[in-house]
């Protein structure tokens, strides 16, 4: 794929919007309905997701291409990549507690949970299956993340005036969270119908 | 095959040694030496995390503590003894703590106040304050929802005919109550007070005296009483300067509404 302004814009709005991470694509969940109690906490684990995912991409990508390709041991893509992503965060986790301190404390608890995020793998795989480029996948792994910190920002949002609500009891906690997120990926749903 | 299985299981463990080994290098390259009297005073603090330090929580108030120097006595709910243990961990003197506790600045409720009109909301005091003021006639009071209640990670605040009071045994002062009260009736005193002011009224005498039974009405006897000036009316309403009162109880005497009280 040609990397121009227009190309880059659509993969933007693709990502961010028509294939959303959490409401269209279901993946990282956990987070999503997890972390999604307060704003602040939601953009702080969105910030987290943005910042690993796009260097998971970046080194994900040289690592197929740079050496699962080339030793003919493409369907080891899925194990290889949680071990490289699961190493990723570790490093990522101890390089920033020594270098940046501060951006370690306020992505604080949420680093190390990211660890293991689906959507950070999932993401590592689409790059692949959608035969995309070294800048593409950096690029899309960043707007997926993005796409992510919208979803969980606007879900957060969502819930904490939920909290001022008379719930029937039933419903209360998790019951309406799930019923929300549910809404929200309806309406995200009228994005599919978007082509470029 | 089997070449195959080998190659794949090769270059897997190939590249998890090869991680391994870069991250067993990146922890002594980047090492950082944590304080051991944090991991001590977090021991130590109540780990209730509520905030009461104006910290967000235990674990960042043992920062503060070992790294910027901050008092030890700034947790609410710490005892002299456990002040003590984190002033050995520390190093530093041991400070001397005044308790305080929350206290509810009115004594309407059901049976006193007279009430605006009649609400079926939700039982929620944020909510209930959000419609005309409150349904109590007077702007200033509790409106006996328990928001203040249900926020207390202790559990000392109960609702007694439709005011609250909190039990000053269990209360630690930790402000939660004070920040969630949509009325802002609840000051924080120092917890040996023994007289203190129930009524937050600021309106006139005159109309206070139509919206409640037990309101202040600036009158300023009590001003007029005290004998070392540690009362004043400001704005209608009474209060008391703890640093200057000598509980001699003479307001309490004069007060005509009777709403300066005397712990017993």
């Amino acid at each position: 794929m040609e990397i121009s302004l227009a190309s880059v814009f659509v993969l933007a709005i693709n990502a961010v919007l028509v294939e959303n991470l959490c409401l269209v694509k279901f993946l990282g969940i956990c987070p999503f309905l997890g972390v999604s109690k307060k704003t602040d906490t939601a953009i702080g684990m969105g910030l987290a997701v943005t910042f690993i995912m796009t260097l998971s991409s970046f080194i994900t990508w040289l690592v197929y291409h740079l050496i699962l390709v080339p030793a003919k041991l493409e369907y080891l893509r899925t194990i290889a990549f949680i071990l490289v992503i699961a190493a990723l965060v570790q490093f990522v986790e101890t390089a920033l507690k020594k270098l940046v301190p501060s951006l370690y404390s306020a992505l604080g608890i949420y680093l190390p949970l990211i660890t293991t995020n689906c959507a950070v793998l999932g993401i590592a795989i689409t790059n692949i299956t959608e035969n995309y480029g070294l800048v593409f996948s950096i690029l899309n792994g960043m707007f997926c993340a993005l796409g992510f910190t919208l979803a969980i920002w606007i879900f957060a949002c969502v819930r904490e005036r939920i909290e001022h609500c008379d719930i029937p009891k039933p419903f209360q906690g998790f019951p309406i969270a799930l019923i929300t997120a549910a809404l929200l990926s309806f309406a995200f749903m009228g994005f599919s119908g978007m082509e470029f | 095959m089997i070449v195959e299985i080998l190659t794949a299981a090769a270059c897997l463990a190939a590249i998890g040694l090869l991680l391994g080994a870069a991250l067993g290098f990146a922890s002594k390259v980047f090492f950082v030496k944590e304080d051991e009297r944090r991991a001590q005073i977090i021991e130590l603090l109540p780990g209730a995390n509520c905030g009461g330090c104006g910290f967000a929580g235990c674990a960042n108030y043992a920062d503060a503590i070992v790294n910027s120097g901050e008092p030890i006595n700034r947790c609410p709910s710490c005892s002299s003894e456990v002040l003590e243990k984190i002033s050995a961990v520390t190093g530093g003197k041991t400070a001397q703590v005044e308790r305080k506790v929350a206290h509810i600045r009115c004594s309407g409720g059901n049976s006193i106040a007279n009430k605006k009109y009649e609400y079926y909301g939700m039982t929620d005091c944020a909510a209930a304050a959000r419609l005309l003021d409150g349904f109590m006639d007077c702007r200033y009071g509790c409106l006996g929802f328990g928001t203040c209640a249900s926020v207390c990670p202790y559990g000392a605040i109960s609702i007694n005919d439709g005011v609250a009071s909190v039990d000053k045994k269990t209360c630690v002062g930790c402000g939660l109550c004070v920040d969630a009260c949509p009325k802002h009736v609840i000051d924080i005193i120092p917890a040996n007070a023994k007289i203190y002011v129930q009524c937050s009224n600021h309106d006139k005498g005159a109309v206070t005296r139509q919206k409640c039974a037990s309101g202040c009405l600036g009158c300023k006897i009590c001003e007029k009483t005290c004998g070392v000036g540690a009362i004043k009316v400001t704005d209608n309403v009474a209060s008391i300067d703890f640093a200057l009162c000598t509980e001699c109880g003479k307001c309490e005497e004069k007060c005509p509404k009777k709403i300066i009280k005397i712990t017993q």
